[in-house]
């Protein structure tokens, strides 16, 4: 049995005048387990902390209700008070009697009866409370980022400033992600590869970075603080070590065949090459698909001129296993497939191109040496039109309903850079709507407009169509309330752009939630808007929804700092109100799992005495390091084998006989 | 008015489940704006909507109560991102139940009411407290061998 | 059916004097002709006692529970409704499907012995199932029915002749098939009473229980190691029965924890003592589920989620459905 000390605070007249608190804690005292009670002007005040202590001392109290504010306002200071004592913090309940009560009642009879029936489903609830001991768990102190773009790179040399490990995994064989592809910034126009480079190669140099290139994660396991990763390392056939970049295998190459991924299939690669030329690391791939070497067995010219015998054919993957304390998702994203956008005639018309693959056309290391021509007849065009929200804000079931944010910027963008390079050309913008809410934004697409003479026309484009070798626009004038027909050369497709494929599969592995797009979703959308809902894993980037390059700095910064408070804590405690499984109770259906949002939940077998039978069985397991103690396990659960520390189902339920007597 | 056995005005017992994050937050500023409500209106402090088991709501129907609400994070609110989701499934099932079983659908009630909206929350249960009003006593879950006793 | 019946023994025969199965789960005669009783068969020859016709009703999957816990492999029948219960326990981990094989067997509807006996049937001695046409042999002498006439409730609904799951089937071509009828147009009709109708129908429904716990043996879904309502901590009141209120939050609750579970396979009010149409009960959560979510099928597949256990943020709420009066 509990003994029990309910303490009825004043709050100078805020309770006193509309609740008798002299009568509260007369009436507490035939609670079940009260053995003690008192009433003191302020309770939060140091004197009333004291007058809890005593009496917690004198009359070996096992919990106590403060009869008070709002258990949001002062709970934690009377845990405190009470741990203090000696008590454990988790056997103290608040009864709100102030803003539930003596705030919003006039009548002072009619406050008091409240305030005794909140007294008493407190005192009911605390005679099922049981001491509660928060688990602590170590930190590892080093990080993961998974993805190496320019939200990755950020987030890395970020932590790694701070002193902690970075390990970078990227799929393909350099860092650099999308950005690296791009070739002016807006609405700086400053080059991509002017400002990216630098970071690669600072994050590339940095004592506490690793780089995993060529690389996926395989598989994780563990929690906030302790995660265990596989890393697969792809078979690159170059030994890194080795190599020193000469670039003889590329050159000297026999199969030039393959489609360039880095210039956006627009130009042709050897098969042993690296993406790009600032490409880090720089150590040659070889492409096992159109290696003639590894097709036909025949061949070998790389490893014949490989004055470094770095050429390594039998080289295999390997798997690295790593802890880690945080993982930060920077998986970026893609442009969307326009294979269901016959209208516009891209897989059929080499002249009509995506946006990316104009950026690709207008760099000077690009396939064009960035020269604008036509990848049709290599002829500069003189009229090009832009085509806004391709498969963005559409209502059609193969485009995305979100607006890809960074479309209507770029295409001011490459607008101004051709009317710049070349002022004879016409360019023609169809639009929706122009969205420029950033700094600088409004005034960069007005220059497109007022000094470029960039035409834009608000309308969406009907159709494309070939006609000797030019290309028909048909569209719809808005403003003018009239169809346009524009006869252009060239055509440039602002598709929209959408998570990357592997952000799926990442999802699933780390059991950080989606939305329907495939964008990762924040633990919170205000507040926690770089952590995923399950504890210690970050996001960075556009993998949580579409973003442009300072956002993405911005937030891959956030992220890291985040990463930070995480790896500068030695130990972190839990919150001890935390979901735990009675397991002969458990049925092993997996039904809680699948509402865990934090995925805290998995299943194992474990011998379970029921009854005098020892059987072994699937039972559910709750992390107490990830679960955040939401409860909705409880509910779901039909056997009631879950239940809530702090707020089981015998406490709730306390707590509605007492207000119900 | 519907009137009870002595003679006064039938107050209805109301048992209001609220999530820490937003609800009870919300009803902490009703009383901070010093905003009135019925007195019977009871406040259970859970940590999210989706912790409120039907068990509960039926246990407080059996002990007496006369209408039962909800409240939580506004959908998309949710502190712990999806838990009100899941409750409003169950609450939307489990009510449209208890209304198939003959408990009159004015006696629950789901209502989301963020941090900010005390008002909402006041007016809420004024109007909760109404409709119960107009229906009088809830007797019909009622459990009358557990007027005094214990589990 | 007799032809079901048949290939069940040749093949069961052969399965287990092969050792691909080391028994199998049948029904045999019960005490009456019309109640087969479900019955494990470890030999050739006691398969001479397998029965299979219009009243094998009862569903095996749930006796799987336990038998697949045991060494070996257990030969299984089920008839196309009973592959939902089994995906349904197989999707919650509660029989190992390695452990089964399962012969899908043809079904022609079964018989409702409380139809027959409100027709005057009794003394059943033996049945030809012809088709349509049912010939009953009793002490009293022949009757004859019209099959459709005299079907359980559950059949008259059928979900369908299609085996959700099996890894052979006994289905003879000549099978007969019927017409269904709308299985919740009962539950309309509730629903179009006053709330206080209702709560007398209910009342006068529930009170008549006996808490046997029939329905909640029966139940494929209620496969709870312990239920709630055995465990005095779990803080629902044990067994007692002073008024209706135990019975009414009995029902309720078993109700709400089968939702978005429960496969609507009839066998609660089949098995129910005492003739409470308890699937009007679970048909009403999945009318309203039907409504709400959109259409749903427990065990229908042993993937994927269940309506109580995902959402979509555009769900409807629970205030709008209040307001237009239900589904």
């Amino acid at each position: 049995m509990q003994k029990i000390g309910v303490f009825v605070c004043w709050c100078g007249s805020n309770i006193a005048a509309t609740v008798d608190v002299e009568a509260v804690a007369q009436a507490s005292l035939s609670e079940p387990g009260v053995v003690f009670s008192t009433n003191y002007q302020y309770m939060c005040s140091e004197g009333g902390q004291s007058a809890i202590r005593n009496a917690i001392a004198e009359h070996g109290l096992t919990g106590i209700v403060v009869c008070a504010c709002s258990p949001r306002m002062h709970e934690a200071t009377f845990r405190k008070t009470a741990a203090v004592a000696g008590l454990n913090p988790y056997m103290v309940e608040i009864a709100n009697i102030r803003e539930q009560c003596s705030w919003i009642h006039r009548d002072k009879e009619e406050g008091t009866k409240k305030a005794i029936i909140l007294a008493r489903a407190a005192v009911a609830k605390l005679n099922r409370n049981v001491p509660l001991i928060a688990g602590e768990s170590q930190v590892i102190k080093r990080a993961l980022v998974i993805g190496g773009g320019i939200a990755g790179i950020q987030t890395a040399l970020d932590v790694a400033d701070a002193g902690y490990e970075v390990d970078i995994v990227e799929k393909t064989p350099t860092i650099g992600g999308k950005m690296a592809m791009l070739d002016k910034t807006f609405p700086t126009l400053d080059c991509a590869a002017c400002i990216l480079t630098p970071k690669m190669v600072d994050a590339s140099a940095h004592e506490k970075i690793s780089l995993f290139t060529y690389s996926e994660v395989e598989s994780v396991s563990g929690f906030v603080g302790n995660f265990t990763v596989n890393i697969r390392k792809k078979a690159r056939g170059v030994n890194s070590d080795l190599c020193t970049g000469c670039g003889v295998c590329i050159e000297k190459c026999p199969s030039k065949k393959a489609k360039s991924e880095f210039n956006q299939g627009l130009c042709n690669r050897s098969a042993i090459y690296i993406p790009f030329a600032q490409a880090i690391p720089n150590v040659p791939v070889i492409d096992r698909e159109s290696c003639i070497k590894f097709q036909t067995g025949k061949c070998g010219v790389c490893e014949k001129v490989c004055t470094a015998k770095a050429i390594d054919y039998a080289q295999e993957d390997e798997i690295i296993t790593r802890q880690y304390g945080a993982i930060v998702l920077a998986t970026g994203f893609k442009p969307i497939s326009l294979e269901s956008y016959d209208e516009f005639q891209y897989n059929q018309c080499p002249d009509v191109i995506t946006s990316l693959e104009f950026e690709r056309i207008c760099n000077a290391a690009g396939p064009t040496k960035g020269k604008v021509l036509r990848p049709s007849d290599h002829e500069p065009p003189k009229t090009v039109v832009f085509v806004q929200c391709v498969g963005s804000r559409a209502t059609v079931e193969c485009g995305k309903t979100y607006c890809s944010k960074i479309c209507c910027m770029y295409t001011a963008k490459h607008a101004m850079l051709l009317r710049e390079k070349y002022p004879d050309t016409e360019v023609y913008v169809f639009y929706i709507d122009v969205r420029t809410p950033g700094k600088s934004f409004d005034e960069f697409y007005r220059r497109a407009v007022e000094e470029y003479g960039v035409h834009y026309i608000k309308g969406m484009v009907g159709k494309v169509a070939e006609e000797d070798g030019r290309l028909i626009v048909q569209g719809s004038d808005l403003i003018a309330d009239k169809q346009v027909i524009i006869e252009a050369d060239m055509v440039v497709l602002a598709a929209a752009i959408e998570p990357d494929p592997t952000a799926r599969s990442l999802g699933t592995m780390f059991t950080a939630s989606m939305d329907t797009n495939d964008f990762f979703t924040e633990a919170h959308p205000k507040l926690r808007p770089v952590e995923s809902p399950t504890a210690g894993i970050y996001l960075s980037g556009l993998c949580q929804g579409p973003k442009d390059i300072p956002d993405t700095v911005a937030q891959a910064g956030a992220a890291a700092s985040k990463v930070i408070g995480l790896l500068s804590k030695d130990k972190l405690v839990g919150n001890p109100c935390v979901a735990a499984c009675n397991e002969p109770l458990c049925n092993g259906c997996s039904t809680c799992e699948l509402v865990c949002p934090y995925g805290a939940i998995t299943y194992e077998e474990h011998l379970v005495v029921d009854h005098g039978v020892r059987e072994t069985r699937r039972v559910s397991c709750v992390n107490e390091a990830i679960c955040q103690g939401c409860g909705a396990c409880t509910v779901t659960c039909p056997s009631g084998a879950m239940d809530l520390k702090g707020f089981t189902n015998l406490q709730i339920m306390a707590e509605v006989d007492a207000i119900c007597r | 008015m519907p009137i009870n056995e002595e003679g006064a005005a039938f107050k209805p017992l109301i048992v209001a489940f609220c999530c820490n994050w937003c609800s009870y937050a919300g009803a902490d500023l009703a009383g901070s704006s010093r905003l009135n409500y019925p007195v019977n209106v009871k406040v259970i402090r859970v940590p999210c909507s989706c912790r409120v088991n039907p068990l509960f709501i039926l246990r407080a129907f059996q002990r007496g109560a006369d209408g039962v609400i909800m409240c939580g994070c506004h959908p998309g609110d949710c502190h712990y991102t999806s838990g009100n989701y899941f409750a409003r499934r169950r609450m939307a099932l489990l009510f449209s139940m208890l209304d198939y079983l003959g408990i009159e659908r004015g006696r629950t009630r789901v209502e989301w009411v963020s941090a900010a909206e005390g008002a909402k929350f006041a007016n809420t249960m004024n109007q909760f407290a109404e409709t119960i009003s107009a229906l009088g006593e809830c007797r019909r879950l009622e459990d009358i061998r557990c007027v005094e006793s214990e589990i | 059916m007799r032809r079901v019946r048949d290939m069940m023994r040749s093949r069961a025969g052969e399965l287990l004097k092969d050792g691909a199965v080391t028994r199998v789960l049948g029904w045999k005669s019960g005490e009456f002709y019309y109640d087969p009783t479900p019955s494990f068969f470890d030999t050739e020859e006691s398969l001479d006692e397998l029965v299979y016709n219009g009243f094998s009703a009862a569903m095996l999957s749930k006796y799987l529970i336990e038998a697949t816990k045991k060494e070996g492999r257990v030969l299984v029948f089920l008839k196309p409704c009973d592959t939902y219960s089994f995906n349904h326990l197989l999707k919650e981990h509660k029989v190992d499907r390695e452990k089964t094989y399962v012969i899908g067997v043809g079904c022609g509807g079964m018989l409702d012995i409380e139809k027959l006996r409100a027709l005057g049937v009794k003394g059943i001695e033996s049945m030809e199932e012809l088709g349509e046409n049912l010939v009953i042999h009793t002490l009293y002498g022949d009757k004859k029915f019209a099959r459709g006439d005299v079907l359980l409730e559950k059949c008259a609904t059928c979900k369908g002749l299609e085996h959700k799951a099996s890894d052979e089937l006994a289905v003879p071509d000549e099978l007969w098939e019927w017409e269904t009828s709308d299985r919740f147009a009962r539950v309309s009709e509730l629903e179009g009473m006053t709330s206080g109708e209702r709560f007398a129908f209910w009342r006068g429904e529930l009170s008549r229980c006996i808490r046997c716990n029939a329905c909640r043996n029966a139940c494929p879904v209620c496969s709870c190691n312990k239920c709630v309502f055995d465990n005095p901590r779990s803080g629902v009141i044990a067994k007692a029965n002073a008024d209706t209120f135990e019975e009414n939050m009995f029902h309720i609750i078993r109700a709400f924890h089968v939702a978005g579970r429960c496969t609507d396979c009839g066998e609660c009010s089949r098995v129910c003592p005492q003739n409470i149409p308890l699937h009007l009960l679970n048909r009403k959560f999945i009318k309203d589920i039907n409504a709400f979510y959109g259409e749903y099928q427990s065990g229908e597949s042993v993937d994927g989620k269940s309506p109580l256990t995902e959402f979509r943020t555009g769900d409807v709420e629970p205030g709008i459905v209040h307001e237009r009066g239900g589904a």
